[in-house]
């Protein structure tokens, strides 16, 4: 047993459903408890999704446990395909089914025969992976089906398309920005007269996914979900795949020449390095910016970066090399990738630090006492309390980082977000700095005594429970209340403010 | 049974048109209600015995509490506590010891989840022993998924509560305030329920008003001030899910139930008072001027809401008290949906229901248990209400199709009770048609060319 308050990557079957919904006309079954479709909460919150999510619970319930739940799971199935008619019905477990180890495939198997839709069982493991593993396990299951299925029925079309073409592995929900950062890398890709060839799972059919070999290449931008399927595909196709994110603009710089290389392996002449010298130098500011007087302010200070993989070493490497600023430690929580994160930002910072425990991630923060952190939700509410400015680099999110207007973190325009987003940190932080030397900050105390109606010749007193009530009224009503309870009881001839006259002066005010 | 006084289930059944559905349908787990109690209580601690996916639950749906160090955690179960290469009652005392110095709790509470029902962890059974090792009461609640919805689990951690013997500490808490002239000899009352500490001093003072004393509250501020509870004492309920506690309370503690309305509404509210005065045979007094007072008070909402429909999803058991006074507003409901429905706990507040829709000369509301939200969605697009109370799941897609929507939620979380917070419940009924008519000119209403 482990005491948590807080984790930073959710269950397994999150990343199934994620995939799952992810895609167009895939119905999703949890065999679960009422309750655990909490998913179907979070993705119609924080996506602001307008349609039904395509997940629902088989339910289990006492009567499941005392006769196993194999005619239930079968005929939700069916149900499901009736009434939705979805392409593919993934059966999805969950902690509970983990446990009850009862032969789901079996049940999908059975389902199967009834119905129109393929069935598969999600291969997921709830005490062996988490929420990210899990996702892109279940994405390459499912490629792999498809491209199974098309096999068998001999339509699988391996031939490459004419001109260059790509397969953008990485676009799903509840995801990081991840919405703005596909539509800046489908605009990096017809810059460079790529086509894109399919892009999944977010949108995409399941029908499409036979077609995923007649791309030149793969581009997987995020490392936590996808590279399990572009290596099957590598392995099965020999196509080539391309993993660095296009973070920053040297990274960036580097994504566009490994695609020059693939593109010059297939013998096509091209080069473009004039684009990225161009894209570097006038299109995004983000370099300049770095040369720029208000960036030289900003060397040597002393950040820390923590969020998953990607995002993290990405951040590490445009803040050292690109800024110039001294990352004292950078973690992440993708505990199982470790050596990789070792490889990439092992000499750009003093430190590195692997863990999924947030106390940890705490205390670490509060000894160094950066100038600022890059992290997660849960750092930007440590750095509240820690009165340190904080950019929310990295998932898990809040439904502020679903934000409507354009916020890629790839590609030229990403790096300009990204460069506002480390600026406008530091320079917040520095404004209040100066605003604590010099006392500019207003008093936080709203219960003072000149705000109360003739507070020094009334008579007016409060007796104990009602003070007490007072107090619990949050602080920027509070003066408020005070005032109009008393002028409510001056106006009534009282004298002293109970309880009761409390509410009444409420109800009068209502 | 001591019932104070036998509903007439009978007459209730010919007239009440109940159904049952499938159970599918979308709730928050009841391991949720850890979120209000930890707060209502407030030298406790909250120890969810349980597995990521209970976790995943707390720290999204409880948002930014999750950042100001509540009084909750986590024992998340590991591979080697399921297949028990682990003892539970080490890793248990493991975990307590570090809580106790950590937080120094005046109690405990175990909330076992699915997966301890599962493997059959004996939590009733290890914690006698280890409160005794670690010198600190523990309180076990078994509030799952398998088996309750949403409030229920208050109901469950309540039931614990009710069930633990009257310990040294316990007393009687008296509300001191203006003089007791008026107040009546009468044997104790204790009301069960949790809501925020205003409403209980003003439900406490409305009773005060009649001459009736509140001799303690089920939960209590502090686990160290819970009420005496003796045999032969009254018990009321103040919230429509609490039906264990309620059965507890009259089994084990021999108490005596006054089977009310709940004090939801100005209807509800005076309903209750005036059966609690019944029983003590108090004539109630000024009541019927205080309900006047507070329609008075929701004219304007009222205006907002008359003769419009509604229609109850159905997720956290407050559906029924809800209903009767919307339909006593004037609202037309379709349909309420309900994950369970104790006839027998609510009778007196079915029997309101029955007698508001006489009144209002209106058809019962046909009332569906564990309901298909699949189902219910086909309804909704056949009668199109005027307002769906239902979960976050359905509330943006219904939306995007035109369909004016009220996070159900948000009445769990809203104080309700009593004269002075109707006006706070129909704040919330009318605040989606409230806000919809201002946006009429921004464009369409449906967001959506899906069916
Ligand atoms: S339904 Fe069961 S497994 Fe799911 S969160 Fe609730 S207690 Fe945990």
């Amino acid at each position: 047993m482990k005491l948590a308050y807080w984790m930073y990557a959710g269950p397994a079957h999150i990343g199934t459903l994620r995939i799952a919904s992810s895609f167009k006309n895939v119905h999703a079954i949890m065999h679960a408890p009422l309750g655990d479709d909490y998913f179907n909460v979070m993705r119609s919150m924080l996506e602001r999704k307008r349609d039904f999510t395509a997940v629902t619970a088989s339910v289990v319930d006492r009567h499941v446990l005392a006769r196993g739940s194999q005619e239930k799971v079968v005929n939700n199935i069916s149900r499901k395909d009736k009434e939705e008619k979805p392409d593919l019905v993934v059966l999805t477990p969950t902690c509970t089914s983990s446990i009850l180890q009862e032969d789901l495939q079996n049940f999908v198997n059975r389902a199967s025969i009834e119905t129109q839709a393929d069935v598969l069982l999600a291969d997921v493991n709830h005490y062996r992976v988490n929420e990210m593993q899990a996702a892109d396990r279940t994405l390459e299951q499912i490629v792999q089906f498809y491209i199974k299925k098309a096999k068998k029925k001999k339509e699988l079309d391996t031939t490459k398309t004419l001109e260059p073409s790509v397969n953008i592995i990485g676009s799903f929900n509840l995801a990081f920005h991840n919405q703005h950062d596909i539509a800046e890398l489908k605009r990096l890709m017809s810059d460079l007269n790529i086509k894109i060839n399919s892009i999944i799972p977010e949108g995409a059919s399941v029908q499409e996914l036979k077609n995923l070999p007649k791309a030149w290449f793969n581009i997987v931008p995020y490392r936590e979900i996808g590279l399990l399927t572009a290596e099957y595909l590598k392995d099965e196709f020999d196509m080539p795949f391309i993993d660095t994110t296009p973070m920053g603009v040297v990274e960036t710089a580097n994504c566009i020449r490994k695609i020059q290389y693939i593109l010059n392996q297939n013998n096509l002449d091209v080069n473009f390095e004039k684009y990225i010298d161009i894209q570097t130098r006038f299109v995004s500011q983000s370099a300049w910016f770095s040369r720029s007087i208000d960036c030289q302010n900003l060397t040597g200070k002393k950040a820390i970066v923590f969020g998953d993989s990607t995002h993290a070493v990405a951040m590490t490497k445009i803040l050292t090399r690109e800024m110039g600023i001294h990352v004292v430690w950078a973690g992440t929580y993708c505990k199982y990738d470790k050596s990789w994160f070792q490889k990439e930002v092992g000499d750009l910072c003093d430190e590195i630090v692997i863990t999924d425990d947030h106390n940890l991630i705490g205390d670490l923060i509060a000894k160094v006492e950066p100038a600022v952190i890059f992290g997660t939700q849960m750092e930007r509410h440590v750095a509240k309390r820690l009165n340190i400015p904080c950019g929310v680099i990295s998932a898990p999110v809040h439904i502020q980082n679903f934000p409507l207007s354009y916020r890629p973190f790839l590609g030229y325009e990403g790096a300009n977000q990204i460069a506002d987003l480390i600026y406008n940190s530091f320079t917040l932080g520095m404004e209040d700095h100066l605003l604590e030397i010099f006392g500019g900050h207003d008093t936080k105390e709203v219960l003072s005594a000149g705000l109360s109606i003739d507070s020094k010749d009334s008579q007016i007193e409060w007796n104990l429970e009602s003070q007490a009530e007072l107090v619990k009224i949050p602080g920027f009503i509070r003066g408020k209340i005070k005032r109009n309870t008393e002028k409510f009881a001056q106006e009534q001839k009282m004298e002293t403010i109970t309880l009761e006259v409390m509410y009444a002066a409420k109800e009068a005010a209502s | 049974m001591t019932l104070v006084k036998q509903v007439g289930n009978e007459d209730l059944k010919e007239e009440i048109n109940f159904e049952c559905e499938t159970g599918n349908y979308h709730t928050f787990c009841p391991i949720s209600c850890v979120a209000w109690l930890y707060q209502k209580i407030e030298d406790s601690f909250f120890l969810v015995i349980g597995t990521k996916t209970c976790g995943y639950f707390l720290q999204n749906a409880l948002g930014v509490m999750i950042f100001a160090e509540p009084r909750y955690a986590m024992a998340e179960l590991e591979e080697g506590d399921i297949s028990a290469q682990l003892s539970d009652y080490e890793e248990l005392k493991r975990l307590c010891l570090q809580v106790k110095r950590d937080r120094n709790p005046s109690v405990i509470f175990w909330i076992g989840t699915c997966t301890t029902e599962i493997i059959k962890m004996d939590l009733e059974g290890i914690a006698p022993k280890l409160e005794v090792e670690i010198n600190l009461p523990i309180v076990v609640a078994r509030a799952n998924g398998l088996d309750y919805a949403f409030t229920q689990g208050e109901d469950t951690v309540l039931a614990a509560l009710a069930q633990r013997p009257n310990s040294k500490q316990s007393k009687n808490i008296e509300l001191k305030t203006t003089s007791d002239e008026n107040s009546i000899e009468h044997l104790p009352l204790i009301l069960f329920g949790s809501i925020p500490d205003p409403v209980v001093n003003q439900l406490t003072l409305e009773l005060k008003k009649q001459g009736i004393h509140v001799s303690g509250w089920l939960p209590s501020k502090r686990y160290t001030d819970l009420p005496l509870i003796n045999e032969g004492n009254y018990v009321c309920g103040v919230n429509p899910y609490l039906s264990r506690t309620a059965t507890t309370l009259m089994r084990r503690r021999k108490c005596k139930l006054i089977g009310a309305p709940f004090p939801i509404g100005p209807d509800g509210t005076r309903a209750w008072l005036e059966k609690i005065c019944m029983v003590f045979g108090v004539e109630p007094k000024g009541l019927q001027k205080r309900e006047d007072e507070v329609w008075e008070k929701l004219k304007y909402y009222i205006s907002l809401i008359d003769g419009k429909s509604v229609f109850f999803m159905g997720d956290n058991l407050l559906e029924i008290s809800l209903a009767r006074f919307l339909i006593k507003s004037g609202m037309i409901v379709f349909e309420i949906g309900i994950p369970y429905m104790d006839k027998r706990y609510q009778g007196a507040e079915l029997q309101l229901l029955q007698k508001t829709c006489k009144e209002k000369n209106i058809p019962i509301p046909i009332i569906i248990e564990k309901p298909d939200n699949y189902n219910q969605v086909d309804r909704i697009r056949d009668m199109r209400p005027d307002l769906v109370i239902t979960g976050m799941a359905h509330a943006n897609p219904l939306e995007a199709r035109g369909i004016n929507t009220k996070w159900s939620v948000e009445f769990t979380f809203a104080q309700i009770h009593g004269f002075t917070n109707a006006i706070d419940v129909l704040e919330l009924v009318t605040r989606p048609l409230r806000r919809n008519q201002k946006l009429e000119k921004v464009g369409s209403q449906r967001y959506t060319d899906r069916r």
